[in-house]
């Protein structure tokens, strides 16, 4: 059924973009392992992986005005949501790994789901250029990370509304692509490189990984008064930029 | 050329659910019992300990426990004159991969059918007559019934330690449990879980409105138990990273934590994974299977001979490879005929999300578990009458909340920016004191001429074979269930002091991108007619008798209920007609 020759190519490709183990065989006692074997990789801070130095630029005027800062509580950039964005552009995310890419590629209803052949790290790339651009032309000669908070609130409005349309790459998918990454950097768990001193759990009272409430479940309309623990610690304790 | 193995009694396709019951149950008989699982092994210390299970990003939103579309993936319409396109990325539904299959990141929500689920064409058509029902709706009577199947409900609750509080017990109705549930021949294994504030806020204000709430029967255990196979499972913590996640506490019912160490015991098991079955083998007469074919994760082709073949690869799996197969024939939705891919059937979600005032109302939505909540079944299956709605089905209802995780649960009232000082200031507000109830109404969707599965002209897998194309939208009877379920769960948030309650309907047309439920069924449906079902009563392939398929793609319409309860006791009921009848005269179960 399967053709030989053109089975092993595939399957050689395939297994090239995956990170799958070798296949066992399982018999008489549960193949016992004491320890992790999927444990998470921590992202730290330090240089930029995935952006250049003017995309980590443009980016981080982005999520301060995705999430803007207050008094109490940092914004998009101090906690940290641009390097989680180029963590993830960088990592299995950002190449769209073990998604379904093989054409061909056509244009669906919205019920059929997205059918881009861009990958993440591609969007954003384009996305974050053309942006550039379209502020360089029609606003002044200058970058986004240039304008007035008030003027990067408009254009990213504009775009919001469909009003600003890019050549190189369709200007809502980036917006849409924003409006779903920054938050995930801000309330994802620290490891990741975001929600830095675990800003966003604060905010709003999420205690992260405590894992066990069997003492509160029963204690109803009381606040919960223990701070927040992540992956890699408590919050004092996650590794500080510079 | 594919390398031959030495042949076994049985190959079973899949290690999830049903695979590990079919497995232990065949094993235990003594059979030569092999199993060949798509994806890799799973334990609970290497790849989800509690130190690093609770991670939202990577498990929820990344997807990582699920099967990778670029190994397979499906192909989507809503109406047949489209062209399908294949999901290139999970949504609607997220297929297991890897051991122990849906159960290792499922809910555990552990809910038994209606009786007069299992007879619904005659059920309906006797209260309300033919003509109630849509012209194109395929509906049919399963060919067991609630009572022949309650000894295996049973076992599958003993199995798994469901927490929970019987309503009815041999017919006496209990107070505090589901009235209108079938009757159970002894109370659930563990009593329930705890509730949280908003969940008891919810089954008082449902008692208020008149409806006997109730808690939901949960596989995240109340209390440590051990199983009739000894294995024990530990006591939930209400840790809220359930539903998509692997447990770190044992407490989770899954083949690992209820099966799999006691099947690992069995001399004559054993398991092989990284292994994906291409297809199933026929004879010259193509009425005999007389194995597997499987690739295995370094490209090696095998074949594995086996007497007896069990199909348990999960409901879209399964049709994929009958039809790839070339097992039974494909249904043809124009001349109405075949049977693969016929009745194929999902789920009717909808859901209310409420605002209640800050600081009046503290949820802490962070404490739950996967299957935590308060029910009402007042609105399910036929417990109402349909007569003055035009419409059948039904669902059942709660305070169903599993989780406060930020990335997916920090809604805000309608009309709040999607972004900026105003979007961060209502997150904050409404954290604490917002509810929203994931799968609230959990609604049936019944089958139709027109929702099917068949294989695509164009999309092909990494081998070059065609996808599995899924054609699929929903119908006015849905619409209108939906309307009226919704609305009246609106009410119940309202009675519970919400300030504002907002309605998500389900409307069509089916999108594949807005998750519901992985609770795909029919494709390979029972029943009691080789013309319109693919298997028996026993689960038995018509055309190919020493082929059993489990799970569900065998419900020939789905429930206002999730699935896995039932698709277990089907699992044991036909393990023990295999056991008791097919071994002594391997054939045909039933003639006809
Ligand atoms: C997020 C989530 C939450 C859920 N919550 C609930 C709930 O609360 N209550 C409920 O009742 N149900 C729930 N379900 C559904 C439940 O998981 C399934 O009903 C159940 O697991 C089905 O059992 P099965 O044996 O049919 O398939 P599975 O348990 O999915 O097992 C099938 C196995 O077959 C393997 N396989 C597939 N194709 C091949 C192949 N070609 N070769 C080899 N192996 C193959 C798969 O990798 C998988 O391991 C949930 C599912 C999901 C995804
Ligand atoms: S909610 Fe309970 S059963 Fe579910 S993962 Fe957490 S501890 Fe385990």
């Amino acid at each position: 059924m399967i053709h030989r020759r053109k089975f092993l190519l595939s399957t050689a490709i395939w297994l090239a973009g995956t990170s799958l183990t070798r296949a066992t065989v399982i018999r008489n006692d549960m193949p016992w392992d004491p320890f992790p074997s999927s444990a998470p990789q921590m992202e730290r801070p330090g240089p930029w992986q995935f952006f250049t130095a003017d995309e980590a630029r443009t980016m981080e005027a982005i999520v301060d005005r995705i999430i803007p800062p207050d008094p109490e509580t940092p914004g998009g950039k101090d906690a940290g949501c641009a390097v989680f964005i180029d963590r993830q552009l960088k990592g299995p995310y950002g190449s769209s790994e073990g998604l379904y890419m093989l054409g061909p590629f056509i244009k669906g209803t919205k019920e059929q789901g997205p059918q881009s052949s861009l990958t993440p790290a591609e969007l954003y790339r384009k996305g974050l250029a053309a942006l550039d651009t379209y502020c360089k032309v029609n606003r002044g000669g200058k970058a986004f990370a240039d304008l007035s908070t008030d003027e990067q609130d408009d254009v990213l409005k504009q775009i919001e509304a469909g009003k600003i349309k890019f050549d190189e790459v369709d200007a809502e998918g980036f917006f849409s692509a924003l409006l779903q990454n920054v938050p995930e950097g801000f309330f994802s768990d620290p490891i990741h490189g975001g929600n830095r001193d675990m800003a966003g759990w604060k905010m709003i009272g999420f205690p992260g990984i405590r894992y066990d409430y069997r003492d509160w479940v029963n204690r109803h309309n009381e606040r919960y008064p223990y701070p927040p623990v992540g992956i890699g610690g408590r919050s004092d304790w996650t590794p500080r930029k510079g | 050329m594919a390398r031959k193995l030495p042949a076994k009694d049985v190959a079973i396709i899949g290690l999830g659910w049903t695979g590990s019951i079919m497995a232990y149950e065949l094993a235990d008989a003594g059979l030569e019992v092999i199993a060949i699982e798509r994806g890799p092994w799973r334990n609970t210390p290497t790849d989800f300990p509690p130190n690093f299970a609770p991670d939202e990003l990577r498990y929820r939103i990344r997807h990582e426990l699920f099967l990778r579309p670029e190994q397979t993936t499906f192909t989507f319409r809503n109406k047949m004159d489209q062209t399908a396109l294949p999901i290139r990325t999970w949504g609607a539904f997220m297929p297991p991969n890897g051991v122990g299959g849906g159960g290792v990141h499922w809910n555990a929500e552990t809910w038994r059918f209606l009786p007069s689920d299992f007879v619904l064409r005659t059920h309906l058509t006797q209260r309300y007559g033919a003509g109630f029902l849509p012209e194109d709706m395929t509906i049919q009577d399963w060919g067991v019934t609630y009572d022949e199947i309650e000894p295996y409900y049973d076992r599958f609750e003993y199995l798994c330690g469901t927490s929970g509080q019987a309503g009815n017990i041999k017919g006496k109705i209990i107070d505090g449990g589901n009235p209108f549930e079938g009757p159970r021949s002894r109370p659930y294994p563990t009593p329930p879980q705890d509730q949280p504030f908003s969940h008891t806020l919810f089954a008082k204000a449902a008692r208020d409105l008149g409806y006997k709430p109730f808690p939901q029967p949960s596989g995240n255990l109340s209390r440590p138990y051990q199983n009739p196979l000894g294995v024990r499972l530990g006591p939930c913590t209400f840790c809220g990273f359930c539903e998509w996640f692997g447990c770190g506490n044992y407490s989770k019912a899954s083949p690992q934590t209820t099966i799999l160490p006691a099947l690992l015991r069995k001399p004559t098991f054993s398991a092989r994974d990284n292994s994906e079955v291409t297809r199933i083998n026929l004879d010259g007469t193509g009425k005999r299977a007389t194995g597997v074919t499987f690739v295995d994760a370094e490209g090696n082709e095998w074949e594995q001979p086996a007497d007896l073949v069990i199909l348990s690869a999960y409901t879209i799996f399964n049709v994929q490879l009958l039809l790839l197969s070339g097992i039974g024939k494909p249904y043809d939705p124009v001349a109405n005929a075949g049977v693969i891919g016929r009745n194929f059937s999902h789920q009717t979600i909808s859901s209310v999300d409420s605002f209640f005032e800050p600081g009046k109302f503290i949820f802490n939505p962070f404490i739950a578990s996967g299957a935590i909540g308060m029910c009402i079944d007042e609105f399910n299956g036929d417990n109402f009458d349909h007569g003055p709605h035009g419409f059948v089905g039904g669902a059942y209802m709660g305070q169903v909340q599993t989780n406060g995780r930020p990335i997916e649960t920090t809604p805000v009232p309608p009309g709040t920016p999607r972004w900026g000082a105003a979007w961060k200031k209502a997150v904050k507000e409404n954290y604490l004191s917002a509810l929203k109830p994931g799968t609230g109404v959990h609604g049936s969707m019944y089958s139709y001429r027109d929702v099917y599965m068949d294989l695509d002209p164009t999309y092909k897998d990494r081998f070059g074979r065609p996808l599995a194309r899924i054609t699929m939208d929903f119908h006015d009877n849905e619409i209108k269930q939906n309307a009226f379920l919704t609305d009246k769960f609106a009410e119940i948030f309202q009675a519970m002091g919400a300030k504002q309650v907002v309605k998500h309907y389900r409307k069509g047309p089916y999108d594949v991108t807005q998750y519901q439920t992985t609770h795909l069924c029919g494709g390979a449906i029972m029943g009691t007619d080789r013309n319109t079902s693919a298997i028996n009563r026993y689960l038995q392939c018509w055309d190919v008798p020493n082929l059993f398929v489990t799970g569900a793609s065998g419900f020939p319409q789905n429930a206002g209920y999730n699935p896995t309860g039932t698709l277990a006791a089907l699992a044991f009921w036909a393990a023990n007609a295999i056991r008791t009848h097919y071994l002594k005269n391997p054939g045909q179960l039933i003639n006809a």
